[in-house]
């Protein structure tokens, strides 16, 4: 069952600053295009896509920080537009962020314990003293905080990196959420330490039924530990499926490029020489398939139409008008 | 033939808390012409060490002991920490360059790409005339992929990747013998580090410069590299051929870094990780710093400090199978 899911979500942003264009207005930036995602209970779904590919946003328009420009958010199969109040604070009830930097979401001034406590109490899970102490020892210990003693009254500074991603992680459990989303979570983190960070999420999304989004740039670790990767571009998704089956065989020239840059001591030969381009803006960015200026085996219609959705078969689907054409065949 | 010897170098960072011992006892040489890779974790020394060998540290870091020597090509050798205000002026870029990891904060915001590198050639080489250094930037971005039109761009023009290009385009401007990179492409994505590791490549074999090449990331090193260090609390644990710490690690951290990475192809073989977090540098563990995180550690390891020791194609610091580490 889908927990959490986002519908033709578009957004546009309206640059503060910079040149006007024709009549004075400025132009938007479009970071995001008819993205449609789907989270379910108890499975970790991956969007992976470079950096300015729109990743954030999409986690940003789920979480209701800001509102689509249009598209729905559905919650359990309800549309939901809660951006601010008591809408907006059930709704964060529900639907739980942790970010990349956990050296900036959490309070240098409070120790552990009051990160913590605060949606405990502010949510109204917990009203005495008493019932505070025994939750956060409890959400502590979920976390592998141990002994939570000890950790309940540090300061964030005396907290490796990991250990404070920890922490965020246990706030965002606090308010016992059905959805999560992970922005980049262990991207700051050192490679010894990242694994058993991955692990705790894995395991709280199986445990708990959680709905979990880990978003990354790090393709290969969205193979290890999610079901389903979606694959992103300059805005707009490009290819879907299985982890197994999508990082196996990719079928969107930009899956392969993604694969294929990715650092990899057992590759055989290495990959040619050749220049790759750089993604496009987004103020204005190419017609048809956003893709189709970095292209190898771009066609004619890539310049002018933007690709269908392709169906491959066991929920592996991408844009691309040669996947098209060679399903046509 | 080696192009830097460093030896026994040790460099502390005094805090109120007590000294944070960064460095101790690195001894490193880097060959004419290789990719020397140096991994580590946050705080494994790996930069410190980078910035000691290009005089680059400022109080609160001081260097406790140890030496580094540069070789010339002719011969002549150069006490590279001994060296005063004008001889080090003269040494670096010249001799050897840094590039950093964010090109942004390396480059001046407020001055053009092109100025910035006729600034190197104005002060380094006072000879060259001003249409020469204009041929010469034209000609160091057109060979790190760079329009010649793009001389006049201020460096918020430039995307990530171009900005980066244009920091190692400064580092060749008077065709240096070594090159330090720090993390020069962790803040970009993976299809534009992929063609700045090509262009590295590809440039080192045409000029023939030594790269040390540093980050966290021992796949991407793995591929780069000829050789590879690892450090760990300070210290090198462990050096190689990038083909044999792939095969064949033998320092149990370096088998643990390797069996942390999630592999693109082949079977989904089980990760292992690391258990436990890097030491405290104010007081690292007694005898091997990675004692407390090691899986196949035993009594010795936390009474004796094992030294690096020479193995068939490399050096390790293991006091397992008498000083061999894990065979």
């Amino acid at each position: 069952m889908n927990i959490l899911e986002g519908r033709d979500l578009t957004k546009h942003f309206t640059a503060a600053r910079g040149p006007r264009g024709r009549f004075g207005k400025r132009p938007p930036v479009r970071a995001v295009e008819d993205v449609s995602i789907a989270l379910r209970a108890g499975a970790v779904t991956a969007l992976v896509g470079e950096s300015g590919c729109g990743k954030s946003t999409v986690a940003r328009l789920l979480a209701q920080v800001y509102p689509p420009t249009s598209g729905e958010v559905l919650l359990r199969g309800e549309p939901v537009r809660a951006h601010r109040g008591a809408a907006f604070r059930e709704y964060r009830r529900q639907v739980q962020l942790i970010f990349q930097d956990p050296f900036a979401s959490l309070n240098p001034f409070h120790r552990v314990r009051y990160h913590l406590a605060r949606p405990l109490r502010l949510h109204g899970h917990a009203r005495t003293d008493a019932e505070e102490r025994e939750q956060v020892a409890e959400l502590l210990e979920r976390v592998s905080l141990t002994p939570v003693e000890q950790f309940m009254d540090k300061m964030p500074h005396e907290l490796s990196g990991g250990q404070r991603q920890r922490v965020a992680i246990a706030r965002a459990l606090a308010v016992r959420p059905v959805a999560l989303i992970a922005d980049e979570p262990v991207s700051m983190l050192d490679v010894s330490i990242r694994l058993g960070v991955l692990r705790l999420l894995e395991g709280l999304a199986r445990e708990n039924d959680l709905a979990l989004l880990y978003i990354t740039h790090d393709i290969a670790s969205a193979r290890y530990f999610a079901e389903d990767i979606t694959v992103m571009y300059a805005g707009r998704l490009i290819e879907s499926g299985p982890s197994e089956e999508l990082t196996q065989s990719p079928r969107h020239p930009y899956t392969r490029l993604l694969l294929e840059s990715a650092p990899d001591p057992d590759r055989v030969a290495a990959p040619e020489g050749r220049r790759h381009g750089e993604p496009p803006s987004l103020i204005d960015p190419p017609g048809g398939c956003r893709f189709h200026p970095r292209c190898p085996v771009a066609l004619p219609v890539c310049s002018t139409e933007v690709p269908g959705r392709t169906e491959l078969g066991e929920g592996h689907w991408t844009h691309c008008w040669q996947a098209e054409a060679t399903l046509a065949r | 033939m080696n192009v830097l010897e460093i030896r026994d170098l040790g460099v502390d960072y005094l805090s109120g808390t007590g000294a944070v011992h960064a460095v101790s006892g690195v001894s490193l040489d880097l060959r004419r012409g290789e990719i020397l890779g140096l991994a580590g974790e946050s705080g494994s020394g790996k930069s410190t060490l980078a910035n000691a060998v290009a005089r680059l540290l400022r109080p609160p870091a001081s260097i406790t002991s140890g030496s580094v020597v540069y070789r010339r090509q002719d011969g002549s050798a150069v006490d590279v920490l001994g060296l005063g205000r004008n001889d080090l002026r003269a040494f670096r870029w010249k001799e050897l360059a840094v590039v950093f990891q964010s090109a942004m904060n390396s480059l001046n915001p407020v001055i053009t790409v092109g100025a910035q590198i006729d600034d190197v050639l104005r002060i380094h080489a006072p000879r060259m005339s001003r249409a020469e250094r204009t041929e010469r930037s034209v000609e160091l971005l057109q060979r790190v992929g760079i329009s010649a039109d793009r001389r006049r761009s201020y460096p918020h023009e430039l995307s990530g990747g171009m900005r980066q290009r244009a920091a190692i385009a400064i580092a060749l401007a008077l065709n240096p013998e070594i090159i330090i990179m720090d993390e020069p492409t962790t803040a970009l994505d993976v299809v534009v580090q992929r063609d700045i590791l090509a262009e590295i490549k590809a440039l080192r074999e045409e000029y023939g410069f030594a790269v040390v090449f540093i980050t966290h990331d021992l796949s991407l090193l793995m591929e780069i590299s000829d050789r590879i260090a690892i450090m760990y609390a300070g210290r090198v644990v462990e050096t190689g051929t990038a083909k044999a710490l792939h095969r064949t690690p033998r320092h149990p951290y370096t088998l643990g870094l390797l069996r942390s990475f999630p592999r693109l192809r082949g079977a989904r073989e089980e990760l292992l990780g690391i258990p436990g977090t890097p030491p405290d540098l104010r007081s690292p563990p007694p005898g091997c710093a990675f004692h407390p995180r090691c899986a196949m550690a035993f009594d010795a390891c936390s009474r004796t400090l094992p030294v690096l020791t020479s193995e068939a194609d490399g050096e390790v610091a293991c006091l397992l199978n008498d000083g061999r580490g894990v065979s």
